[in-house]
């Protein structure tokens, strides 16, 4: 097996994807010719061709909306939209089409497109280029929403995703693309897109997280096991729908429950998650949920960037907190 | 190649027909700003008429192109340094088209453009020092390091930004042309955008209301080839981009944006067009990046030959040295304006670095109101 990074992953995915099913299609800014903006996409259009692997102009409304149209005709297009920030103009085309095509057709028309795109920060960027906001996104039925966390996750999701029979919004973690290389088999075996990774067990608290935070919260967790608190670290991996029995079961067992995500706190997906345990798991807590996340403010310029997304420090202390709670 | 009127008769090639045009022929300059290629019954060609600038005007566009060509040769030093952050769009190679549009306009015209924007805001008269620091993320930036290369304004001197996402600052600048024609000015919108904006659906929703509206909007298209990593060619579809405007019968020409004195006198005849109450009008720079499309691009996907062609025979900026020394202009006044330059953009660099960093508490400022 060799060792690969995130980036590496999903291009090997789309590879292996591309290879299975020539009904797969990719699309975007420079995905061919240059390789993508990240390089996720390099050297597929040698491998199978500008018909397949499609340089788009500067359209990203276009570029969701023929996927769509690809896509309820039988193809399955992986669109590439440059930074999460580039999406806005596409939600359009994903709220008021891709989600709702199987709804309104009663399945007779379905609409199997992947839309991926890099998020988050830790790049020295801002704005645009670092943004969280897969809020957006969670909220509208009809959407899958996945972010990976690990080059095999992201091999194993990114698979699952193209061949399912739904629209899928594929998050990556852009500060993830080569951080870290874990070896990573093409044995074109997907992983499932309703279930929660359980990182790390442990009995004293549950920490649910997703994406570039799966990093500094196992660090984190680190540092509170050599303080004695054993963390169990969840990833959720696939964020709607929802694996809310794996998170539901673990707080359940721990009795705490801390929330951390990089995008800003209102409105944030952690808000969800936390209602379904006021919902469904108020006997069993013993101190209030907790959420660390970004600052309700705008993604500041590189030399605040620590101040404003959760750092390992920032997690512990949370931790910390709802551990001296009770 | 050229015929005696100075005019070009072959297809276009960037900077050189206004290049051997005004070496040779300095007071019939204005008349050879045209770019003939695929001329239309739409788009006409640039048939300048204006005056050729006074020896004063001139060194004085020198000078502005010089600025933004240091510029932004020391801004790719700092972010070499990694005083930088983020991506950082340079606009070394188009001086002459921001220069050029400055000197067709006057006071409370506005401007508005995307990212590759510190050329236009130094046109426009905003502070080197601010500018820089606003790179570097200091307190002393023109958004007080919170904005970076992207994110930069200034109420004062009209220039309503610098914005990151492509061609949403087409809508913008539509809106700012609604402001001078709901208040009665003749002023005009200068709104620029890039090859690869023109592709975007909201381009053409402006151009569509302001042709409707009549609005005094100036939609420049600054083409340098590039849309990122993608050509013209393979990402634009139609003869010519100038042309782009045509169902929405806003005029359109194309215009070699090598030369800063076909540049002005385009956006002369625009402006006039503009504040005549005639409605939009689209400018297309027949332009020339000489960097990536932004710092972290290798621009694998041109030749270095192509690059080095444009460099040698179009650089705007020798081009009118060239001009500049046929037209009498002492080799060492003009020594004394590099010299002038470089001081300028040692003292800029040097203040973005020293200004201090934002407190962190500035995170929370300027979200509403009151926060």
């Amino acid at each position: 097996m060799t060792e690969r990074s995130l980036v590496e992953a999903i291009n090997l995915a789309l590879s292996r994807a591309m290879t299975e099913d020539e009904s797969v299609l990719v699309l975007g800014e420079d995905v061919g010719v240059d390789g993508g903006v990240f390089r996720a996409t390099a050297g597929l259009i040698d491998r199978f061709g500008a018909e397949r692997v499609r340089d788009t102009p500067i359209s990203e409304a276009v570029i969701a909306g023929v996927s769509v149209g690809l896509a309820a005709a039988g193809f399955r297009p992986v669109a590439e939209i440059q930074f999460m920030g580039f999406s806005l103009t596409v939600l359009d085309q994903l709220v008021n089409h891709a989600s709702r095509l199987r709804n309104r057709t009663q399945g007779r028309l379905t609409c199997p497109m992947v839309l991926r795109a890099p998020y988050g920060g830790g790049i020295h960027a801002l704005e645009h280029h670092s943004e969280s906001f897969e809020a957006l996104f969670t909220h509208i039925p009809g959407l899958r929403v996945v972010i990976p966390s690990s080059p095999r996750r992201a091999y194993g999701l990114l698979l699952a995703a193209i061949r399912d029979p739904d629209p899928v919004v594929f998050f990556e973690p852009k500060r993830l693309y080569r951080l870290a290389r874990e070896e990573v088999a093409d044995d074109g075996e997907a992983l499932p897109l309703d279930q929660c990774v359980t990182l790390r067990n442990g009995s004293d608290l549950t920490v649910v997280t997703w994406g570039a935070m799966c990093h500094d919260t196992l660090m984190a967790a680190k540092t509170l096991e050599d303080e004695g608190i054993e963390a169990e670290v969840i990833d959720v991996a696939t964020l709607r729908p929802l694996d809310f029995a794996t998170i539901l079961t673990s707080v359940e067992k721990t009795g705490r429950c801390l929330i951390v995500h990089e995008a800003v706190m209102t409105g944030g997906f952690g808000g969800e998650i936390a209602a379904r345990l006021a919902e469904h798991a108020l006997m069993s807590l013993l101190a209030p949920v907790k959420r660390v996340t970004a600052w309700d403010t705008v993604v500041p310029y590189p030399r605040h960037e620590s101040h404003f997304i959760p750092s390992p420090a920032r997690i512990a202390a949370a931790a910390r907190e709802i551990m001296e709670f009770a | 190649m050229r015929n005696r009127t100075g005019r070009a008769t072959r297809q276009m090639t960037q900077g050189e027909t206004m290049a051997r045009a005004a070496t040779k022929s300095p007071s019939r300059a204005s008349s050879a700003t045209s770019a003939t290629k695929r001329s239309t019954r739409s788009t006409k060609t640039a048939k300048a008429t204006a005056d050729v600038p006074s020896n004063e005007a001139l060194v004085g566009y020198y000078k502005q192109m010089l600025v933004i060509r240091r510029f932004e040769e020391k801004a790719g030093q700092l972010y070499g340094m990694g005083l930088i952050g983020g991506f950082c769009h340079l606009y070394i190679g188009q001086e002459a088209v921001v220069v050029g549009m400055q000197a067709a306009i006057g006071e409370g015209d506005t401007v508005v453009t995307s990212y590759r924007d510190h050329g236009h805001m130094l046109a426009c008269g905003m502070e080197a020092r601010g500018v820089m620091a606003e790179l570097t993320g200091r307190i002393g930036g023109y958004s007080k390091g919170k904005g970076g290369s992207m994110h930069m304004f200034s109420r004062e001197k009209n220039f309503f930004g610098g914005h990151g996402i492509v061609g949403a600052q087409v809508p913008i600048g539509t809106g700012l042309g609604f402001r001078h024609k709901y208040q009665k000015t003749d002023r005009v919108s200068l709104t620029y955008l890039g090859d690869g904006a023109v592709n975007q659906g909201q381009v053409y929703e402006s151009f569509n209301m302001a042709a409707l509206w009549k609005l005094p909007v100036i939609f420049i298209i600054e083409n340098n080839k590039y849309g990122m990593g993608t050509s013209v060619q393979r990402a634009a579809a139609g003869p010519s981009l100038a042309e782009r405007g045509h169902a929405y019968g806003i005029p359109g020409e194309e215009v070699d944006g090598m030369s800063v004195l076909a540049v002005k006198a385009a956006g002369e005849k625009a402006v006039k067009h503009c504040r005549a109450g005639k409605g939009p009008f689209i400018l297309e720079m027949k332009t020339y990046r000489y960097r990536g499309h932004s710092m972290s691009d290798p621009a694998k996907y041109r030749t270095k030959e192509e690059l080095n062609k444009m460099r040698q025979e179009h650089d705007p900026i020798d081009n009118l040295r060239r001009v500049l020394m046929e037209q009498g202009v002492a080799e060492d006044a003009l020594k004394k304006v590099d010299r002038e330059i470089k001081d300028l953009i040692t003292d800029a660099a040097d203040f973005a670095q020293q200004s201090p960093e934002p407190d962190p508490s500035e995170l929370w400022t300027d979200i509403l109101v009151d926060a």
